[in-house]
C-alpha cells in the first residue's frame, strides 16, 4: 500500500441552490498519475479549489498527507496551477518565482533550474505582462515545480493554448510524470488524460461516476461493425448470440457491442456456416472518448 | 514575520506606482520644513512664519502632527491598491495555493500598515525635532520632550486610518471604488452628525458624543486643530471679543476608540477573507 497524499471524504459544496460538488470521496496515492475528467461545470475546479484552500467547503472532509500537517503547510509541499496563470504583471519571471520561494519558505537556487526546464531561462528578466499565454503557462509550471512537490496539481493546463503550446505542455507533463512525481490533472480533454494518466476519476454534475484505472475503463470487449445483404438474418443471429449485448443499426451499418471475448475470425466462420456472407467486418475497441460520453450521458 | 515583511516589501517595491507614491509621500513630509521659509517682507509688514511660534517646543509636536497627517492620503492609495490588486491580478488566490494561509495574508498586510505608520511617525518626530531645535525659543530638555502624546496620537491615528483602508480594499476589491468609498464614508459621517445635530438641537452635547465613536471622527479627534492655540491667533481673537477655550489634549478614551476600530477593521478583513470563495 503506497502512501496516501490526499484523501477526500463526503465532500459537498453548494453555491446557493446549485450543488457543485456532491458527496465526493476519493484518495490520491503517491506515484500515480490521476486524471479528473468531467464536462465543463462538473465540479472539477471547485473540488481542486477546496483542497487548495481557496474555496470553502460546505461539508465533508479532506486531509493532506494523512492529516500530519495543516492545509497551508501541506500546500507548501504541493505544486498547483489553477486555470489561468496568476502572477504579478509588473514583476519579471525571476522575481515572480522568487516571491513564490519566499511564500513556500524555500531557497531561491531552484529558480534557474526550473526556468531552464520549461525553456524560459532566456526570458527570466522579462516582465510577466509581456509574456504570451503559452509562456505564462510554462512559467506557472516552473513555479509549481520550485519546491520539487510531492504532488503536482494541474487544472486544464492546456486551455486556450495553440497546438504548439499544447504540445509543449504535454511533453512537460509526461517528462515530469516519468520522474515519478504524483500528478493530479483535471481536464475535459480525454486524449490528454488517456495519454498521461494511469488512474481516472470521472465527475458529472458534482457526482463521481467512475474511479479506477484508465486501462480498466477502456477495457471493454470492443464492438463489431458489420454489414451483409441478408441483413435481417444477420440481425436475428446477432440478437440470439450470447456474446453480443446491444445490437443497433447506424448509418446503414450494424453495430454489435460485445459482452464477452470474441474474435473476428471466429465470428466470420460462424456466420459463413449460417450462410450469411458479410460485406463489412470491422472489430473496434472503444475509445476513452466513447466510454466517457456514455458514462456522462447515460446516468 | 521577517518572511512576511520580505514578501510584502517585494510586492510593493517592484511596483512602480507604489514606489513612486511612497517616495513622494516621504518627500512631502520632509517639505513641512519648507513652512519655515515662508516670509513676507513688504515694507513695514515683516512676517516670518517660523518666528510666530509655530516651531516652539512643545507646540511643534501638535502643529506638525496635525499638518503631516494630511499627506496620509498618499499611503491610503498604496494600502488600498496593494490589497485590491491582489484580487484583480488574482494573485491572492495564487498566494494561498502556494501555501500562504489566509491569516498570514491579512497579517502581512497589517504589518505593512504598522511599518508605514512607524516610518511616518519617526519621520515626523525627527523633522519636528530638527525644526524645533533650529527655531524654537525654548530648548530645555524638559520642554522639548513634553507633549509627546501628540506623536503617539499621530501613530495611532495612522494605524486606524490605514486599517480602515485595508478593510475597504478587502471589502470592495477594486482600488478606484474603494477610494471613492473612503470619500463617501466621510460624507456619511457628516450627514449622520448633521441629522443628530438637527434632532437634538444646538445646546446638546449628545451629537458630538455619539459622533466621536464614528471611525473618521474618532481619528480626527485624536489631534485637534492647533491653529487657535497660537498666541498670534489668540491675540486677534481676544481683540474681536472671542475667547477660545478648546480642549486640545489627547484623551485616553480617544485613543481607545481608534484602537478598537483598528482591531475591528483588521479582524473584519480576516473574517471577510475567511468566508470568501476566491
Amino acid at each position: 500500500m503506497s502512501e496516501t497524499i490526499l484523501s477526500i471524504k463526503n465532500l459537498n459544496k453548494n453555491y446557493g441552490s446549485l450543488q457543485a460538488v456532491s458527496n465526493l470521496s476519493f484518495t490520491i496515492k503517491k506515484g500515480n498519475v490521476y486524471g479528473i475528467l468531467g464536462p465543463n461545470g462538473s465540479g472539477k475546479s471547485t473540488t481542486l479549489g477546496i483542497v487548495l484552500n481557496v474555496v470553502n467547503k460546505s461539508s465533508g472532509e479532506f486531509s493532506w498527507f494523512n492529516n500530519t500537517i495543516n492545509t497551508h503547510d501541506a500546500l507548501k509541499k504541493v505544486g498547483a496551477i489553477i486555470e489561468h496563470p496568476n502572477f504579478y504583471p509588473y514583476m519579471t519571471a525571476y522575481d515572480n518565482l522568487k516571491l513564490v520561494c519566499r511564500i513556500k519558505g524555500i531557497h531561491t537556487k531552484a529558480i534557474t533550474e526550473k526556468l531552464e526546464l520549461v525553456g524560459l531561462i532566456d526570458r527570466k528578466d522579462s516582465k510577466f505582462s509581456a509574456f504570451s499565454l503559452g509562456m505564462k503557462q510554462r512559467l506557472a509550471i516552473a513555479s509549481a515545480l520550485l519546491n520539487d512537490p510531492e504532488i503536482l496539481i494541474l487544472d486544464e493546463p492546456t486551455n486556450g493554448l495553440d497546438p504548439q503550446g499544447i504540445h509543449q505542455i504535454r511533453e512537460l507533463i509526461t517528462k515530469i510524470a516519468s520522474q515519478g512525481t504524483t500528478i493530479l490533472l483535471a481536464s475535459h480533454l480525454l486524449d490528454e488524460v488517456e495519454k498521461v494518466c494511469s488512474h481516472a476519476i470521472i465527475l458529472r454534475k458534482g457526482v463521481k461516476i467512475y474511479e479506477g484505472r484508465v486501462d480498466e475503463l477502456i477495457a471493454s470487449k470492443g464492438y463489431f461493425e458489420l454489414n451483409a445483404t441478408k441483413k435481417s438474418e444477420l440481425l436475428a443471429f446477432l440478437n440470439s448470440h450470447q456474446a453480443f449485448g446491444t445490437v443497433k443499426e447506424e448509418d446503414g451499418k450494424i453495430i454489435a457491442i460485445l459482452n464477452e471475448e470474441l474474435n473476428a475470425e471466429e465470428l466470420n466462420k460462424t456466420l459463413l456456416e449460417q450462410g450469411i456472407y458479410l460485406s463489412l467486418l470491422v472489430k473496434r475497441k472503444e475509445s476513452l472518448e466513447n466510454q466517457f460520453l456514455q458514462l456522462t450521458n447515460n446516468k | 514575520m521577517k518572511r512576511l515583511l520580505q514578501i510584502e516589501f517585494q510586492k510593493l517595491w517592484l511596483n512602480k506606482l507604489s514606489r513612486f507614491l511612497i517616495l513622494a509621500y516621504f518627500f512631502l513630509l520632509t517639505s513641512i520644513a519648507l513652512i519655515a521659509v515662508i516670509k513676507f517682507d513688504i515694507g513695514p509688514i515683516k512676517f516670518h512664519l517660523a518666528e510666530q511660534g509655530i516651531f516652539n517646543f512643545p507646540y511643534i509636536w501638535h502643529f506638525n502632527a496635525f499638518i503631516a497627517s494630511f499627506f496620509k492620503l498618499f499611503l491610503a492609495i498604496i494600502i488600498i491598491s496593494m490589497v485590491a490588486n491582489e484580487f484583480s491580478n488574482r494573485t491572492l488566490k495564487q498566494n494561498l495555493i502556494d501555501g500562504l494561509s489566509k491569516k498570514e495574508f491579512v497579517y502581512s498586510k497589517f504589518l505593512m500598515v504598522v511599518v508605514f505608520s512607524i516610518l511616518s511617525t519617526i519621520f515626523v518626530f525627527v523633522i519636528s525635532l530638527i525644526l524645533g531645535l533650529v527655531y524654537s525659543d525654548f530648548t530645555e530638555i524638559g520642554i522639548i520632550f513634553s507633549d509627546l502624546e501628540f506623536i503617539l496620537a499621530y501613530f495611532i491615528k495612522h494605524i486606524g486610518f490605514f486599517s480602515f483602508c485595508l478593510f475597504i480594499g478587502m471589502l470592495i476589491k477594486r482600488s478606484a471604488f474603494a477610494l471613492g468609498f473612503l470619500v463617501i464614508w466621510n460624507f456619511i459621517e457628516w450627514i449622520i452628525y448633521g441629522l443628530l445635530f438637527w434632532k437634538f438641537g444646538k445646546g446638546s452635547t449628545l451629537p458630538d458624543n455619539i459622533a466621536s465613536f464614528f471611525p473618521f471622527r474618532a481619528m480626527s479627534n485624536l489631534i485637534d486643530e492647533p491653529f487657535s492655540r497660537l498666541s498670534a491667533v489668540k491675540a486677534v481673537a481676544n481683540q474681536v471679543g472671542e475667547n477660545f477655550n478648546f480642549d486640545y489634549a489627547v484623551h485616553w478614551y480617544e485613543i481607545v476608540i481608534v484602537i478598537v476600530w483598528s482591531f475591528l477593521f483588521i479582524y473584519g478583513s480576516y473574517r471577510l477573507l475567511l468566508k470568501r470563495d476566491l
